[in-house]
Parts: structure tokens; sequence; C-alpha cells
């Protein structure tokens, strides 16, 4: 733990004398910022795009020669109104929010106590059931779709967001009890030994030791659950059928794109406001988002 | 520290029932810890994955119970040209865009290790096309493909002066095959170069001070350093990237519903359209089915590139 927190601070100390040998002002120029802003141009177009589609009129829209299609000359929340009063819009957004605190909330329950399990209780067969656990995650939900379309009819969940709240857990259990057990790993056992000599029982540890010293962990495990479940597809495809039960990236994709002639500006409107709960919520936990998702790729 | 001031409590609560007492004793707690989980993970995916196995040798359809008609519908596969079609694209989906994701996202993740101001920023603003659902950018790209309003023929044709017509981009199967590929590449990109940053940032600088005393170039330096260290993480994040983009199904559902003319499914796709919109359950199970060597193959594959990486540099494993 303590040698890879040092070791940036020296990569830093080891970069100037690099940079002053073979760098100059120029090159640094041509070699980082200008390849750097290419980049983020290009990954960040697509969102421009999107943003400046909702808000241009009709008009403009499908007009080039007149309009500068990088510019909305007289901007409209025609597209954002018709999205919020003349289709079921909130309804899934609702539906969506629903699912995916649901869905990780039950999965943070699930896998914080196999990640305990796993790591602080140590009993025979420990490691197997952790990668049993893993290789879960490696089952892709394209291959799942259609027999867990039969067992969601049987359990008579069919066309319920009951169903992808249960259903969720399969790829978000795996995912998060791998970040969570190097959470566990990291806290030292010492403090939990001091507290069963001292009489607590494990619950007590668990809900007063081990637990609080692992809040970054739950929330980045939370974090993605939260991402991942308002990202799901294929499922919410699949497993719901009539309009109202629909999450946002199903609906938009059903519901609002009808006809020959797309309404892409309220299609455009749909992506964005979908996009933002997703975004919103990242960014005020951006640090651990990528602390752990770099934590989670090193183990 | 804050052992002592939990004791008093913990104390008092010494006389409690048999029901805490259960809760302290081991193996119990365990399977208690355990149950939730593995619970979930058995009736929603162990259980289904057996059926979907079962399914793909049966004819089931939806609202009929079908029979076990042995390899009956994977013998139909191999007549069948659409799923020819549905494997060869996939192959070539996840090969190009896996090349195309790894070679961006290793370049950005090299210009992301070095130092410039806002470096934090920029990686949380770098990662925004992995957090943005899928479908959602997806359509975004669907309408930059549009075959009038494209924004991308816009400034080739009337910007740029290079075309003389608007390109159609999902209109003829190559073009739409090389489009779905470069918005998975798009998609694809943050990730990699979050988890190889993460790489690069553990590998001892004194092997490049070392590197450099000895006069090695800057390339050398990459491909006797950078590169040998950085395996053992390629490998991993390479075996999520070839099993997830082999699998995918949502971009191509979004941008071309596996059109035109059937060229661009992949497998996860025909599978969907034959299951589910179909009916043909059984047939469909099978197309999913017939996905999972492929992703053993690769997940041995990676396994075992790791393996050897890791015995080689003896037992450095980070």
């Amino acid at each position: 733990m303590t040698d890879t927190v040092a070791r940036p601070a020296v990569a830093d100390a080891k970069a100037a004398p690099d940079t002053m040998a073979w760098d100059s002002g120029l090159r640094r120029l041509m070699m980082i910022y200008l390849p750097l802003g290419c980049f983020v141009l290009i990954l960040l177009f697509p969102f421009y795009w999107m943003a400046i589609t909702s808000f241009k009129p009709n008009a403009e829209l499908m007009n080039y020669k007149e309009h500068n299609p990088f510019w909305i000359s007289s901007p409209t929340l025609a597209h954002i109104k018709h999205l919020l009063f003349n289709t079921a819009y909130p309804h899934w957004l609702w539906t969506t929010m629903l699912v995916a605190i649901g869905s990780t909330t039950l999965s943070l329950i699930a896998s914080t106590l196999a990640a305990y399990a796993i790591e602080r209780l140590r009993f025979r067969g420990s490691p197997y059931v952790g990668l049993g656990i893993y290789l879960a995650y490696l089952v892709p939900p394209s291959i799942l779709f259609i027999p867990l379309a039969t067992v969601v009819v049987q359990f008579g969940l069919f066309d319920s967001p009951m169903a992808l709240i249960l259903v969720y857990p399969t790829f978000l259990v795996p995912f998060c009890t791998w970040l969570l057990i190097g959470y566990f790993k990291s806290i030292p056992y010492e403090l939990e030994e001091c507290a069963l000599v001292d009489g607590a029982t494990r619950l007590q540890i668990l809900r007063r030791i081990t637990l609080p010293l692992a809040v970054p962990g739950l929330i980045s495990a939370g974090i993605f659950s939260f991402t991942l479940s308002w990202n799901e597809f294929i499922y919410a495809l699949a497993f719901i059928q009539s309009g109202a039960n629909k999450t946002v990236p199903v609906a938009i994709l059903t519901e609002l794109v009808t006809g020959d002639v797309y309404q892409w500006g309220a299609l455009m409107a749909g992506s964005l406001l979908g996009s933002l709960p997703v975004a919103i919520f990242y960014s005020l936990f951006v640090d651990y988002y990528v602390s752990s998702l770099t934590g989670a790729v090193k183990e | 520290m804050s052992v002592t001031t939990l004791s008093a409590p913990i104390m008092a609560h010494r006389q409690q029932s048999w029901l805490v007492r259960l809760f302290d004793y081991k193996p119990f707690l365990v399977v208690m810890c355990l149950a939730p989980a593995i619970g979930l993970l058995a009736v929603f995916l162990t259980y289904p994955l057996g059926l979907g196995i079962w399914l793909a040798f049966t004819d089931t359809t939806i609202g009929r119970k079908g029979i076990f008609v042995g390899l009956e519908n994977f013998q139909y596969l191999l007549t069948d040209s659409l799923w020819w079609n549905a494997v060869f694209y996939s192959v070539v989906y996840t090969g190009i865009a896996t090349f195309g994701k790894f070679a961006l996202g290793f370049w950005l993740a090299l210009l992301l290790n070095n130092h410039f101001p806002f470096k934090s920023l920029l990686r949380a603003i770098i990662l925004l096309p992995w957090i943005v659902p899928t479908v959602l950018s997806a359509l975004a790209f669907w309408w930059i493909y549009d075959p009038q309003f494209s924004i991308i023929s816009y400034l080739l044709v009337d910007v740029l002066h290079w075309r003389s017509s608007n390109v159609d981009f999902l209109g003829s199967p190559w073009p739409a095959r090389f489009s779905l590929i470069a918005a998975n590449i798009w998609r694809g990109i943050p990730f990699v170069a979050i988890s190889l940053l993460a790489g690069l940032q553990t590998i001892s600088p004194s092997l490049y001070e070392a590197a450099m005393l000895d006069g090695a170039s800057a390339w050398q330096r990459f491909r006797y350093i950078t590169f040998p260290m950085m395996m053992p993480i390629l490998a991993i994040v390479m075996t999520f990237s070839i099993i997830f983009t082999f699998t995918d199904f949502q971009l191509v559902y979004a941008i071309t519903r596996g059109g035109p003319g059937n060229s661009t499914h992949l497998l996860a796709t025909l599978a969907f359209q034959r299951g589910i919109a179909g009916g043909e359950l059984g047939e469909g199970a099978a197309i999913a089915v017939s996905m999972i060597p492929f992703l053993v193959f690769a997940t041995l594959f990676s396994y075992f590139g790791l393996a050897r990486r890791k015995w080689q540099q003896g037992e450095s494993n980070d």
C-alpha cells in the first residue's frame, strides 16, 4: 500500500530532468498538447453535438446553408418541453431511477457481506468462492438474456421493473465484491483482532470497525452500480413490454424513434436529459471513481 | 485507538440472547454472509446459464415448451448464411475495435502520464464517453451519421470541399460496419486509457533512469521497459475488452439494428432478433451459446499470455 502511494511522487521528481534533456517547448506542444487536444475534441464532440441539437429549432436543424451548424442562432426549449409534457419521459426517468437505486442497494448489501466473508472471515475454500464470483463477472448479459427472459416469466415478473432490480445484481455483485475485497484487504487485521479480544461479536466488528473504514470502497461500489444499472440496456429491452415501465435508454429508442422522419431535436434532448443524472452523480464522486477504477485494475 | 472506546459498550452487550451467539459462530456467519450474493447469482446467473444451454438443444418458442432436438439448432446454424455473417462481423468488429481502442488508449495513457495543469479535471472529462449510457451516445452517433444532415458530411463537402456528395455512412454494408466500429472505439478509449494509466504509474522510475544512463532512446525505453512492464495489465484489460466487445449489443442495436441487409449483425443482436423478437427461443439460445467457445478461447489466450509473463518476471504481480 505505502509504496504505491510513494511511487507517483518519485515519478514526478524524475520527469523534470527528462523533460529538460530533450523537450523544447515546441516539441512538448506538438508531442503532448496537440494530440491531447485532439483526443479531448473527439471524445467530447458527440456530447456537444447532442447538446446543441437539443436546443436548436427544427428550421436550423435541417438547414446548414443559412445557419452555422456548430452554433445556435435562436435557441429553443421546444424539444425539452415536448419531451416533458407530451411523452412519458418523466415517468421513464422515474422508473430508471427506481431500478438503479433498488439494484444498487441490493447489490451493495449482498456484495459487502460476501466480500467480508471472503476476505475477513477466512474459511476453507474462501479463495474459490472469490474466484467463482469473479468468473460470474465474465459471463456477458448477451448470453443470458434469452434464458433469463423465461426465468422472469416463470417468476411472474415479466414487464415489471422488479425483474430488473433482481437481475441487475448478477453483473453488479461480482464487480462490487471484487472491488470491496480490495478495500477490506487494506484494513489492518489488528483492528479486528483487538476488538475480538475485547469481546466484540463478529457482527459488531463488521458494523463498527470494518464498514466505517471501508466507506470509500462502498461509495465507489455504489457509483459503479448506479451508473452500470442506469446504462443497462439488453435486459430492460427484453423484459419490459409496456411503454410506461421502460427505462430511459430503452424508451428513447423504442418509443421516441417513430416513423421515417426522426425527431432529432427530441431524441437528442432525451439523450441529454438521460445522460445528465449519471454525469452529475459521477462528477460529485469523480475522484473515488477514478481511483477505484485504477485500483480495481491494479489488483 | 477507537478500540478502547468501543470496548465499554461491547462489554455491556456480553450477556445476550442465543441469536447473537449464533451469529458469532463462524460457520453460520459465513453462510449468512454469502447467502444473498450466492443466492442471487445462483438464481439469476448460474441457473439461466444452464437453462440457456439446455434451450439451445430444444425447439422452444415463445409460449410453447420445446422438446429436445439434439444438435439440430447448431446444424441449422452451420447452414445459415446470416449466422456465418454474424460470426464474421463479430470477429472483425472485435478485432479492429480492440486494436483501435488499445492503440489509441495506450497513446492517450502515455500522454496523460505527462505533467500539465488541470490533470485530474482532464481525466474526469475524458471518462465521460464511458460513463454516459451507451445507447444515448449511440443515438448521438446515429445523428452524426445521418445520410442528409451528417455533420461529418457537412465538413467534408461544404467546408473542406474534399467530396462532392454526402457520405452514406449507414446505407451500405462496409461503411456501416466501419461506422459502428468507430463508435465502439470512441466509447472504449477512456476505459483503456485510465486503466493503462494506472499501470504506467506503477512502473518504477529507476528502470528509466538506468536505461537513460545506458543511452537508451525514447523508443527503446518504451519497447524494452514500458511495454513489457505493462504486459500483465494489458492482458487483463484486453480480456475484458475482447469479451465485452465480442458480446456487444447496444451500439449495433441502437444504430443499425443489424442492417443494411443484415450486414452488421453481431451474434448478440442476431440472437435477440431470432430469440426475442422472432420468438424462436431455442434457436436464439443456440446463437447465444455459440458465442461461448470464442469467449473461452479469448480468456484462455490472455490468461496463458499473462501467466507466461509472470513467470518470466519472477512474481512481480502489479
